[in-house]
Protein backbone atom coordinates (compact mmCIF):
# COMPACT_ATOMS: atom_id res chain seq x y z
CA UNK A 1 0.00 0.00 0.00
CA UNK A 2 1.39 3.33 -1.18
CA UNK A 3 1.63 5.77 1.83
CA UNK A 4 1.28 9.37 0.54
CA UNK A 5 3.36 11.85 2.25
CA UNK A 6 1.20 14.07 4.16
CA UNK A 7 -0.09 10.45 6.10
CA UNK A 8 3.57 9.98 7.24
CA UNK A 9 3.45 13.12 8.72
CA UNK A 10 0.67 12.63 10.76
CA UNK A 11 -1.84 14.12 8.64
CA UNK A 12 -5.46 12.96 9.76
CA UNK A 13 -7.07 14.52 6.76
CA UNK A 14 -4.63 14.06 3.94
CA UNK A 15 -6.55 15.84 1.24
CA UNK A 16 -6.37 19.32 3.83
CA UNK A 17 -2.44 18.87 3.72
CA UNK A 18 -2.23 18.19 0.39
CA UNK A 19 -3.79 21.36 -0.57
CA UNK A 20 -1.45 23.35 1.69
CA UNK A 21 1.33 21.74 0.26
CA UNK A 22 -0.04 22.65 -3.65
CA UNK A 23 -0.98 26.04 -2.20
CA UNK A 24 2.88 26.61 -0.71
CA UNK A 25 4.01 25.94 -4.69
CA UNK A 26 1.28 27.01 -6.64
CA UNK A 27 1.29 30.37 -4.71
CA UNK A 28 0.44 33.67 -6.64
CA UNK A 29 3.19 36.83 -6.73
CA UNK A 30 1.12 38.45 -4.30
CA UNK A 31 1.40 36.19 -1.79
CA UNK A 32 4.84 35.36 -2.35
CA UNK A 33 5.57 39.09 -1.51
CA UNK A 34 3.01 39.50 1.17
CA UNK A 35 4.51 36.44 2.93
CA UNK A 36 8.35 37.01 2.29
CA UNK A 37 8.10 40.81 3.24
CA UNK A 38 6.60 39.46 6.74
CA UNK A 39 9.41 37.09 7.43
CA UNK A 40 12.31 39.40 6.83
CA UNK A 41 10.77 42.43 8.30
CA UNK A 42 8.20 40.85 11.05
CA UNK A 43 8.22 36.77 12.00
CA UNK A 44 12.30 36.46 12.03
CA UNK A 45 12.70 39.41 14.29
CA UNK A 46 10.24 38.45 16.54
CA UNK A 47 11.87 34.78 16.56
CA UNK A 48 14.80 36.11 16.83
CA UNK A 49 14.19 38.12 20.16
CA UNK A 50 12.20 35.18 21.94
CA UNK A 51 14.76 33.15 21.08
CA UNK A 52 17.91 34.95 22.70
CA UNK A 53 15.32 35.75 25.74
CA UNK A 54 15.25 31.92 26.07
CA UNK A 55 18.75 31.30 25.88
CA UNK A 56 19.02 33.24 29.26
CA UNK A 57 17.16 30.54 30.80
CA UNK A 58 14.09 30.53 32.85
CA UNK A 59 15.44 31.20 36.50
CA UNK A 60 17.59 34.11 34.85
CA UNK A 61 14.76 35.10 33.05
CA UNK A 62 12.30 35.93 35.94
CA UNK A 63 15.37 37.29 37.69
CA UNK A 64 16.32 40.44 35.17
CA UNK A 65 12.63 40.75 34.66
CA UNK A 66 11.40 41.25 38.33
CA UNK A 67 14.28 42.81 39.36
CA UNK A 68 13.62 46.26 41.46
CA UNK A 69 14.47 48.81 39.07
CA UNK A 70 12.06 46.88 35.92
CA UNK A 71 9.57 46.55 38.88
CA UNK A 72 9.90 50.08 39.42
CA UNK A 73 9.77 50.76 35.53
CA UNK A 74 6.46 48.53 34.66
CA UNK A 75 4.82 50.49 37.59
CA UNK A 76 5.32 53.58 36.05
CA UNK A 77 4.72 52.34 32.43
CA UNK A 78 1.55 51.01 33.12
CA UNK A 79 -0.27 52.27 35.58
CA UNK A 80 0.52 55.47 34.23
CA UNK A 81 -1.03 54.36 30.62
CA UNK A 82 -3.82 53.56 31.92
CA UNK A 83 -4.63 56.14 33.94
CA UNK A 84 -4.14 58.05 30.66
CA UNK A 85 -6.43 55.77 28.74
CA UNK A 86 -8.74 56.40 31.11
CA UNK A 87 -8.71 60.29 31.21
CA UNK A 88 -8.89 59.83 27.72
CA UNK A 89 -11.90 57.17 27.89
CA UNK A 90 -13.70 59.73 29.92
CA UNK A 91 -13.00 63.07 27.56
CA UNK A 92 -12.56 61.34 24.18
CA UNK A 93 -16.23 60.15 24.86
CA UNK A 94 -17.25 63.19 25.68
CA UNK A 95 -15.10 65.09 22.27
CA UNK A 96 -16.74 61.93 20.49
CA UNK A 97 -20.40 63.26 21.65
CA UNK A 98 -19.81 66.92 21.18
CA UNK A 99 -18.81 66.64 17.38
CA UNK A 100 -21.61 64.09 16.71
CA UNK A 101 -24.19 65.62 18.48
CA UNK A 102 -23.94 69.34 18.40
CA UNK A 103 -23.34 72.42 16.09
CA UNK A 104 -20.58 74.85 17.11
CA UNK A 105 -18.10 77.38 15.10
CA UNK A 106 -14.68 75.85 14.08
CA UNK A 107 -16.55 72.22 14.80
CA UNK A 108 -14.73 71.47 11.39
CA UNK A 109 -11.66 72.17 11.87
CA UNK A 110 -11.25 71.13 15.79
CA UNK A 111 -12.87 67.65 14.29
CA UNK A 112 -9.63 67.52 11.82
CA UNK A 113 -7.12 68.52 14.57
CA UNK A 114 -7.94 65.45 16.87
CA UNK A 115 -5.71 63.76 15.28
CA UNK A 116 -2.49 65.80 15.14
CA UNK A 117 -1.08 63.23 18.03
CA UNK A 118 -0.79 60.64 14.94
CA UNK A 119 0.93 63.17 12.53
CA UNK A 120 3.46 65.03 14.96
CA UNK A 121 6.86 63.85 15.36
CA UNK A 122 6.91 61.99 18.82
CA UNK A 123 10.27 64.25 19.52
CA UNK A 124 8.33 67.07 18.64
CA UNK A 125 5.41 66.69 21.05
CA UNK A 126 7.47 65.75 24.18
CA UNK A 127 9.60 68.99 23.20
CA UNK A 128 6.88 71.51 23.49
CA UNK A 129 4.47 69.60 26.39
CA UNK A 130 8.31 69.52 28.48
CA UNK A 131 8.50 73.33 27.42
CA UNK A 132 5.06 74.17 28.03
CA UNK A 133 4.35 71.98 30.96
CA UNK A 134 8.07 73.20 32.93
CA UNK A 135 7.85 75.43 35.95
CA UNK A 136 7.84 78.46 33.60
CA UNK A 137 6.17 77.51 30.90
CA UNK A 138 2.87 78.29 29.86
CA UNK A 139 0.52 75.85 31.44
CA UNK A 140 3.15 74.81 34.46
CA UNK A 141 3.77 78.37 35.91
CA UNK A 142 0.24 78.08 36.86
CA UNK A 143 0.69 74.90 38.08
CA UNK A 144 4.07 76.22 40.42
CA UNK A 145 2.44 78.00 43.00
CA UNK A 146 0.21 75.47 43.64
CA UNK A 147 2.80 73.01 44.35
CA UNK A 148 1.74 70.79 41.12
CA UNK A 149 5.50 69.95 39.02
CA UNK A 150 4.46 68.42 35.90
CA UNK A 151 7.90 68.43 33.44
CA UNK A 152 10.31 65.97 34.64
CA UNK A 153 7.94 64.44 36.98
CA UNK A 154 5.67 61.20 36.93
CA UNK A 155 2.43 63.49 36.12
CA UNK A 156 4.84 64.47 32.90
CA UNK A 157 5.17 61.21 31.67
CA UNK A 158 1.14 60.86 31.73
CA UNK A 159 0.52 64.12 30.38
CA UNK A 160 2.37 63.01 27.68
CA UNK A 161 0.87 59.61 27.14
CA UNK A 162 -2.66 61.41 27.49
CA UNK A 163 -1.32 63.20 24.41
CA UNK A 164 -0.27 60.49 22.47
CA UNK A 165 -3.44 58.23 23.13
CA UNK A 166 -5.92 60.98 22.80
CA UNK A 167 -6.97 60.42 19.33
CA UNK A 168 -7.86 56.54 19.62
CA UNK A 169 -10.77 57.04 21.68
CA UNK A 170 -12.86 59.65 19.94
CA UNK A 171 -11.75 58.27 16.66
CA UNK A 172 -13.34 54.27 17.49
CA UNK A 173 -16.43 56.18 19.25
CA UNK A 174 -17.23 58.38 16.74
CA UNK A 175 -18.74 56.70 13.99
CA UNK A 176 -20.87 54.17 16.65
CA UNK A 177 -22.28 57.44 17.83
CA UNK A 178 -22.72 58.53 14.54
CA UNK A 179 -24.91 55.30 13.24
CA UNK A 180 -26.67 55.94 16.39
CA UNK A 181 -30.47 56.06 16.02
CA UNK A 182 -32.11 59.20 17.57
CA UNK A 183 -35.43 57.60 17.23
CA UNK A 184 -34.55 55.29 20.23
CA UNK A 185 -33.26 57.71 22.68
CA UNK A 186 -36.49 59.71 21.74
CA UNK A 187 -38.76 56.26 22.75
CA UNK A 188 -37.11 56.40 25.82
CA UNK A 189 -37.90 60.18 26.63
CA UNK A 190 -41.27 59.54 25.35
CA UNK A 191 -41.66 56.64 28.35
CA UNK A 192 -40.68 58.79 30.79
CA UNK A 193 -36.87 58.19 31.41
CA UNK A 194 -34.79 61.35 32.18
CA UNK A 195 -31.52 62.56 30.75
CA UNK A 196 -29.58 60.68 32.83
CA UNK A 197 -31.69 57.66 32.50
CA UNK A 198 -31.30 57.62 28.78
CA UNK A 199 -27.78 58.13 28.73
CA UNK A 200 -27.03 55.01 31.08
CA UNK A 201 -29.41 52.67 29.60
CA UNK A 202 -29.88 53.39 25.99
CA UNK A 203 -26.93 55.62 25.11
CA UNK A 204 -23.74 53.97 26.67
CA UNK A 205 -24.84 50.01 26.61
CA UNK A 206 -23.92 50.29 22.60
CA UNK A 207 -21.32 53.17 22.95
CA UNK A 208 -19.26 50.56 25.60
CA UNK A 209 -17.53 48.18 23.68
CA UNK A 210 -16.10 50.88 21.71
CA UNK A 211 -15.08 53.14 24.11
CA UNK A 212 -13.17 49.77 25.99
CA UNK A 213 -11.71 49.32 22.48
CA UNK A 214 -10.56 52.93 22.35
CA UNK A 215 -9.28 52.94 26.41
CA UNK A 216 -7.26 49.37 25.31
CA UNK A 217 -5.46 51.32 22.02
CA UNK A 218 -4.97 54.06 23.70
CA UNK A 219 -3.22 52.32 26.69
CA UNK A 220 -1.67 49.69 24.50
CA UNK A 221 -0.02 52.52 22.87
CA UNK A 222 1.15 54.73 25.86
CA UNK A 223 2.49 51.61 27.11
CA UNK A 224 5.22 51.28 24.05
CA UNK A 225 5.60 55.38 23.59
CA UNK A 226 8.82 56.52 23.59
CA UNK A 227 9.81 59.78 22.14
CA UNK A 228 7.68 62.41 23.67
CA UNK A 229 7.99 60.40 27.26
CA UNK A 230 11.90 60.23 27.16
CA UNK A 231 11.97 64.09 27.06
CA UNK A 232 8.97 65.21 29.19
CA UNK A 233 10.45 62.45 32.24
CA UNK A 234 13.65 63.07 34.19
CA UNK A 235 14.20 59.00 33.54
CA UNK A 236 15.33 58.56 36.95
CA UNK A 237 15.14 54.98 38.05
CA UNK A 238 12.19 54.66 40.61
CA UNK A 239 10.80 57.74 39.71
CA UNK A 240 9.54 58.42 36.55
CA UNK A 241 12.15 55.97 34.38
CA UNK A 242 9.56 53.91 31.97
CA UNK A 243 10.09 50.55 30.77
CA UNK A 244 10.92 51.29 27.11
CA UNK A 245 13.57 53.77 28.24
CA UNK A 246 15.00 51.45 30.45
CA UNK A 247 15.34 48.88 27.58
CA UNK A 248 17.20 51.72 25.74
CA UNK A 249 19.51 52.16 28.58
CA UNK A 250 20.36 48.64 29.21
CA UNK A 251 21.32 48.86 25.46
CA UNK A 252 23.56 51.64 26.02
CA UNK A 253 25.30 49.93 28.42
CA UNK A 254 25.80 46.87 26.07
CA UNK A 255 23.78 44.55 28.05
CA UNK A 256 21.95 43.30 25.57
CA UNK A 257 20.32 40.21 27.64
CA UNK A 258 19.08 42.62 29.94
CA UNK A 259 17.35 44.78 27.05
CA UNK A 260 15.86 41.46 25.50
CA UNK A 261 14.55 40.30 28.57
CA UNK A 262 12.38 43.29 29.65
CA UNK A 263 11.74 43.87 26.01
CA UNK A 264 10.32 40.63 25.71
CA UNK A 265 8.01 41.15 28.38
CA UNK A 266 6.74 44.22 26.81
CA UNK A 267 6.27 42.62 23.65
CA UNK A 268 4.23 39.82 25.32
CA UNK A 269 2.20 42.20 27.05
CA UNK A 270 1.77 43.81 23.35
CA UNK A 271 0.34 40.78 22.11
CA UNK A 272 -2.15 39.99 24.72
CA UNK A 273 -3.49 43.92 24.64
CA UNK A 274 -3.94 42.95 20.75
CA UNK A 275 -6.03 39.59 21.40
CA UNK A 276 -7.65 41.62 23.55
CA UNK A 277 -8.59 44.42 21.20
CA UNK A 278 -9.74 42.00 18.67
CA UNK A 279 -11.92 39.92 21.04
CA UNK A 280 -13.02 44.00 22.07
CA UNK A 281 -14.07 44.78 18.31
CA UNK A 282 -15.70 41.18 18.21
CA UNK A 283 -17.31 42.34 21.12
CA UNK A 284 -18.64 45.57 19.92
CA UNK A 285 -19.83 44.39 16.05
CA UNK A 286 -22.56 42.00 17.93
CA UNK A 287 -24.50 45.41 17.28
CA UNK A 288 -24.50 45.79 13.72
CA UNK A 289 -27.30 42.42 13.14
CA UNK B 1 -42.63 76.03 49.18
CA UNK B 2 -43.28 73.61 45.98
CA UNK B 3 -45.32 71.09 47.02
CA UNK B 4 -44.67 67.60 45.41
CA UNK B 5 -47.07 67.85 43.02
CA UNK B 6 -45.64 70.82 41.72
CA UNK B 7 -42.60 69.03 41.64
CA UNK B 8 -43.88 66.63 39.55
CA UNK B 9 -45.17 68.55 37.19
CA UNK B 10 -41.92 70.40 36.30
CA UNK B 11 -39.95 66.92 35.84
CA UNK B 12 -43.35 66.15 33.39
CA UNK B 13 -41.98 69.21 31.63
CA UNK B 14 -38.47 68.41 31.38
CA UNK B 15 -39.44 65.22 30.13
CA UNK B 16 -41.90 66.36 27.43
CA UNK B 17 -39.39 68.90 25.86
CA UNK B 18 -36.10 67.80 26.52
CA UNK B 19 -34.65 70.08 23.72
CA UNK B 20 -35.27 73.07 25.17
CA UNK B 21 -35.01 72.23 28.82
CA UNK B 22 -31.35 72.42 30.06
CA UNK B 23 -29.54 73.81 26.81
CA UNK B 24 -26.81 74.82 29.05
CA UNK B 25 -25.75 71.26 29.39
CA UNK B 26 -24.91 70.90 25.30
CA UNK B 27 -22.81 74.42 26.16
CA UNK B 28 -20.93 73.08 29.29
CA UNK B 29 -20.00 70.22 27.68
CA UNK B 30 -18.75 71.72 24.07
CA UNK B 31 -16.38 74.03 26.92
CA UNK B 32 -15.28 71.24 28.57
CA UNK B 33 -14.57 69.62 25.01
CA UNK B 34 -12.26 72.61 24.17
CA UNK B 35 -10.38 73.10 27.32
CA UNK B 36 -9.47 69.70 27.09
CA UNK B 37 -8.37 69.68 23.75
CA UNK B 38 -6.85 72.91 23.93
CA UNK B 39 -4.78 72.14 27.48
CA UNK B 40 -3.58 68.54 25.97
CA UNK B 41 -3.19 69.96 21.93
CA UNK B 42 -3.89 73.29 20.90
CA UNK B 43 -1.55 75.14 23.65
CA UNK B 44 1.54 72.97 23.33
CA UNK B 45 1.30 73.02 19.29
CA UNK B 46 0.93 76.70 19.30
CA UNK B 47 3.69 76.63 21.64
CA UNK B 48 5.92 75.34 18.68
CA UNK B 49 5.62 78.08 16.31
CA UNK B 50 5.77 80.87 18.95
CA UNK B 51 9.45 79.20 20.28
CA UNK B 52 10.85 78.50 16.81
CA UNK B 53 9.96 82.34 15.95
CA UNK B 54 10.33 83.79 19.74
CA UNK B 55 13.84 85.46 18.13
CA UNK B 56 12.52 87.05 15.14
CA UNK B 57 12.90 85.18 11.69
CA UNK B 58 16.59 85.93 11.49
CA UNK B 59 18.06 83.24 13.93
CA UNK B 60 15.54 79.99 12.72
CA UNK B 61 16.80 80.56 9.11
CA UNK B 62 20.30 80.59 10.61
CA UNK B 63 19.41 77.85 12.46
CA UNK B 64 17.51 75.95 9.09
CA UNK B 65 21.53 76.59 7.17
CA UNK B 66 23.48 74.92 10.30
CA UNK B 67 25.12 71.90 8.16
CA UNK B 68 23.98 69.22 10.75
CA UNK B 69 20.62 69.92 10.15
CA UNK B 70 20.51 69.96 6.63
CA UNK B 71 22.20 66.55 6.78
CA UNK B 72 19.59 65.18 9.10
CA UNK B 73 16.30 66.74 6.41
CA UNK B 74 17.88 64.67 3.74
CA UNK B 75 18.66 62.01 5.48
CA UNK B 76 14.95 62.25 7.20
CA UNK B 77 13.72 62.53 2.87
CA UNK B 78 15.48 59.64 2.24
CA UNK B 79 14.42 56.90 4.65
CA UNK B 80 10.76 57.98 3.27
CA UNK B 81 11.68 57.76 -0.01
CA UNK B 82 12.89 54.27 0.66
CA UNK B 83 10.88 53.04 2.92
CA UNK B 84 7.68 54.26 1.20
CA UNK B 85 7.83 52.54 -2.18
CA UNK B 86 8.68 49.42 -0.11
CA UNK B 87 5.48 49.05 2.33
CA UNK B 88 3.73 50.23 -0.50
CA UNK B 89 4.65 47.30 -2.58
CA UNK B 90 4.14 44.73 0.60
CA UNK B 91 0.24 46.83 1.43
CA UNK B 92 -1.11 46.21 -1.38
CA UNK B 93 0.08 42.54 -2.43
CA UNK B 94 -1.37 41.90 1.40
CA UNK B 95 -4.74 43.58 1.04
CA UNK B 96 -5.38 41.75 -2.77
CA UNK B 97 -4.15 38.68 -1.16
CA UNK B 98 -6.05 39.22 2.01
CA UNK B 99 -9.13 39.91 0.21
CA UNK B 100 -9.39 38.34 -3.03
CA UNK B 101 -8.64 35.19 -1.12
CA UNK B 102 -10.84 33.12 2.17
CA UNK B 103 -8.98 30.75 4.13
CA UNK B 104 -8.48 29.40 7.40
CA UNK B 105 -6.82 31.75 9.72
CA UNK B 106 -7.35 34.87 7.47
CA UNK B 107 -8.43 36.86 10.53
CA UNK B 108 -5.57 35.93 12.08
CA UNK B 109 -3.16 37.44 8.97
CA UNK B 110 -5.36 40.46 8.93
CA UNK B 111 -4.45 41.04 12.98
CA UNK B 112 -0.49 40.20 12.60
CA UNK B 113 -0.12 43.21 10.30
CA UNK B 114 -1.52 45.43 12.58
CA UNK B 115 1.45 44.23 14.83
CA UNK B 116 4.09 46.95 14.18
CA UNK B 117 1.73 49.50 15.70
CA UNK B 118 1.01 47.88 19.11
CA UNK B 119 4.97 46.96 19.24
CA UNK B 120 7.21 49.46 21.40
CA UNK B 121 9.13 51.29 18.69
CA UNK B 122 12.27 50.40 21.15
CA UNK B 123 11.04 46.44 21.07
CA UNK B 124 10.93 47.11 16.99
CA UNK B 125 15.11 48.95 17.28
CA UNK B 126 16.30 46.14 19.42
CA UNK B 127 14.57 43.31 17.62
CA UNK B 128 16.80 44.90 14.31
CA UNK B 129 19.59 44.98 16.52
CA UNK B 130 19.13 41.22 17.63
CA UNK B 131 19.74 40.64 13.92
CA UNK B 132 21.84 42.70 12.78
CA UNK B 133 24.07 43.70 15.40
CA UNK B 134 27.61 43.27 16.37
CA UNK B 135 26.38 40.13 18.39
CA UNK B 136 23.43 39.34 16.24
CA UNK B 137 22.45 36.39 14.63
CA UNK B 138 23.86 37.96 11.07
CA UNK B 139 26.52 40.11 13.16
CA UNK B 140 29.12 37.73 12.29
CA UNK B 141 28.66 37.33 8.50
CA UNK B 142 28.36 40.89 8.05
CA UNK B 143 31.20 41.97 10.00
CA UNK B 144 33.05 39.41 7.46
CA UNK B 145 32.06 40.98 4.83
CA UNK B 146 32.31 44.53 5.98
CA UNK B 147 28.78 45.71 6.23
CA UNK B 148 27.35 48.03 8.60
CA UNK B 149 23.78 48.30 9.27
CA UNK B 150 23.03 48.73 13.33
CA UNK B 151 24.56 52.48 13.42
CA UNK B 152 24.61 53.19 10.45
CA UNK B 153 21.82 53.54 7.07
CA UNK B 154 20.40 50.57 6.29
CA UNK B 155 19.12 49.69 10.13
CA UNK B 156 17.89 53.00 10.22
CA UNK B 157 16.01 52.25 6.78
CA UNK B 158 14.80 48.71 8.08
CA UNK B 159 13.26 50.89 11.13
CA UNK B 160 11.33 52.87 9.52
CA UNK B 161 10.04 50.63 7.36
CA UNK B 162 8.88 48.36 10.23
CA UNK B 163 7.26 51.33 11.90
CA UNK B 164 5.15 52.54 8.67
CA UNK B 165 4.84 49.19 7.53
CA UNK B 166 0.92 48.66 8.13
CA UNK B 167 -0.66 51.88 7.23
CA UNK B 168 -1.26 50.93 3.05
CA UNK B 169 -2.81 47.66 3.78
CA UNK B 170 -4.82 48.62 6.44
CA UNK B 171 -6.25 51.76 4.07
CA UNK B 172 -6.32 49.54 1.20
CA UNK B 173 -8.18 46.35 2.63
CA UNK B 174 -11.52 47.86 3.52
CA UNK B 175 -11.87 50.07 -0.09
CA UNK B 176 -10.89 45.97 -2.08
CA UNK B 177 -13.08 44.32 0.38
CA UNK B 178 -16.03 47.19 -0.07
CA UNK B 179 -15.48 47.14 -3.96
CA UNK B 180 -15.76 43.37 -4.66
CA UNK B 181 -14.20 41.43 -7.55
CA UNK B 182 -16.93 41.90 -9.48
CA UNK B 183 -15.28 44.14 -11.91
CA UNK B 184 -11.97 42.41 -11.90
CA UNK B 185 -13.61 39.56 -13.00
CA UNK B 186 -15.16 41.30 -15.59
CA UNK B 187 -12.11 42.20 -17.10
CA UNK B 188 -10.53 38.88 -16.95
CA UNK B 189 -13.65 37.31 -19.40
CA UNK B 190 -12.86 40.16 -21.66
CA UNK B 191 -8.89 39.06 -21.81
CA UNK B 192 -7.26 41.78 -19.77
CA UNK B 193 -4.46 40.33 -18.58
CA UNK B 194 -3.39 40.33 -14.06
CA UNK B 195 -1.43 43.62 -15.10
CA UNK B 196 -3.93 45.19 -16.95
CA UNK B 197 -6.48 44.26 -14.42
CA UNK B 198 -4.54 46.10 -11.72
CA UNK B 199 -3.41 49.39 -13.91
CA UNK B 200 -6.86 49.61 -15.23
CA UNK B 201 -9.79 48.56 -13.06
CA UNK B 202 -7.98 47.87 -9.57
CA UNK B 203 -5.94 50.91 -9.24
CA UNK B 204 -8.35 53.98 -10.23
CA UNK B 205 -10.92 52.01 -7.70
CA UNK B 206 -8.57 52.50 -4.57
CA UNK B 207 -6.33 55.35 -5.55
CA UNK B 208 -7.80 57.79 -2.53
CA UNK B 209 -7.37 54.97 -0.15
CA UNK B 210 -4.26 54.05 -1.16
CA UNK B 211 -3.10 57.55 -1.33
CA UNK B 212 -4.57 57.77 2.27
CA UNK B 213 -2.07 55.28 3.02
CA UNK B 214 1.02 56.83 1.62
CA UNK B 215 0.23 60.01 3.48
CA UNK B 216 0.47 58.06 6.64
CA UNK B 217 3.00 56.03 5.97
CA UNK B 218 4.70 59.08 4.76
CA UNK B 219 4.08 60.68 8.22
CA UNK B 220 5.08 57.94 10.23
CA UNK B 221 8.58 57.46 8.29
CA UNK B 222 9.78 60.73 8.35
CA UNK B 223 8.65 61.57 12.44
CA UNK B 224 9.71 57.89 13.63
CA UNK B 225 12.07 58.59 16.48
CA UNK B 226 12.29 55.46 19.02
CA UNK B 227 13.45 52.89 16.70
CA UNK B 228 15.30 54.50 14.78
CA UNK B 229 16.98 56.51 17.73
CA UNK B 230 17.87 52.67 19.13
CA UNK B 231 19.14 51.24 15.41
CA UNK B 232 21.16 55.01 14.19
CA UNK B 233 23.72 55.83 17.11
CA UNK B 234 21.90 59.01 16.79
CA UNK B 235 25.49 60.52 15.50
CA UNK B 236 25.04 64.29 14.59
CA UNK B 237 25.93 64.73 11.10
CA UNK B 238 25.83 61.35 10.35
CA UNK B 239 22.99 59.44 11.36
CA UNK B 240 20.78 62.08 12.33
CA UNK B 241 17.36 61.99 11.67
CA UNK B 242 14.87 65.35 11.97
CA UNK B 243 13.49 64.12 14.97
CA UNK B 244 16.82 63.00 16.12
CA UNK B 245 18.12 66.04 15.88
CA UNK B 246 15.18 67.74 18.03
CA UNK B 247 15.73 65.40 20.58
CA UNK B 248 20.00 65.64 20.56
CA UNK B 249 19.37 70.25 20.29
CA UNK B 250 17.10 70.03 23.16
CA UNK B 251 19.51 67.91 25.52
CA UNK B 252 22.38 69.95 24.41
CA UNK B 253 20.45 73.39 25.69
CA UNK B 254 20.38 74.39 22.00
CA UNK B 255 16.75 74.89 22.46
CA UNK B 256 15.91 76.99 19.80
CA UNK B 257 17.70 74.81 17.27
CA UNK B 258 15.69 72.31 18.69
CA UNK B 259 12.29 74.38 17.36
CA UNK B 260 13.62 75.67 14.03
CA UNK B 261 13.64 71.47 13.24
CA UNK B 262 10.53 71.38 14.96
CA UNK B 263 8.58 73.93 13.18
CA UNK B 264 9.35 71.76 9.95
CA UNK B 265 8.46 68.64 11.41
CA UNK B 266 5.24 70.24 13.20
CA UNK B 267 4.50 72.24 9.63
CA UNK B 268 4.89 68.18 7.74
CA UNK B 269 1.90 66.94 10.51
CA UNK B 270 -0.17 69.90 9.74
CA UNK B 271 -0.03 69.35 5.60
CA UNK B 272 -1.07 65.73 6.56
CA UNK B 273 -4.07 66.25 8.32
CA UNK B 274 -5.05 68.69 5.69
CA UNK B 275 -4.28 66.43 2.82
CA UNK B 276 -5.79 63.54 5.08
CA UNK B 277 -9.70 65.64 6.04
CA UNK B 278 -9.06 66.51 1.80
CA UNK B 279 -9.06 62.63 1.11
CA UNK B 280 -11.71 62.06 3.47
CA UNK B 281 -13.92 64.81 2.22
CA UNK B 282 -13.86 63.19 -1.35
CA UNK B 283 -14.61 59.54 -0.58
CA UNK B 284 -17.42 61.16 1.63
CA UNK B 285 -18.74 62.91 -1.41
CA UNK B 286 -18.33 59.54 -3.14
CA UNK B 287 -20.44 57.55 -0.89
CA UNK B 288 -23.64 59.91 -0.64
CA UNK B 289 -23.53 59.56 -4.04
Amino acid sequence: MAVSPASRFGFRNSSVAQKLWQWLFHMPWTWRITLGYLTVMLFVPIAAMFLKASTEGPVNFWRIATSPVALATYNVTFVTSILAALMNGLFGTLIAWVLVRYKFPFKRLIDASIDLPFALPTSVAGLTLATVYSNNGWIGSLLAPLGIKVSFTRLGVWVAMIFISLPFVVRTVQPVMQEMEREIEEAAWSLGANQWQTFRRVILPPLFPAILTGVALGFSRAVGEYGSTVIISSNTPFRDLIAPVLIFQRLEQYDYSGATVIGTVLLLISLVLLLLINLLQAWGRRYDD
Amino acid sequence: MTTRKEMNSQMNNSKAAPSEQKSWIPAILIVVAIAYVSLVLYIPALNVFIQAFSKGVGPFFANLTRPEFLHAVQLTVMLAAIALPLNTVFGLCAAWALTRHRFPGRAFVLSLIDLPFSISPVVAGLMIVLLYGRQGWFGGWLQEHGLNIIFAFPGMVLATAFVSMPFVAREVIPVLEELGSDQEEAAKTLGANDWQIFWRVTLPNIRWGLLYGLILTNARAMGEFGAVSVVSGNISGKTQSLPLFVEDAYKQYETEAAYSAAVLLALLAVVTLVLKEILERRTRIKDVE
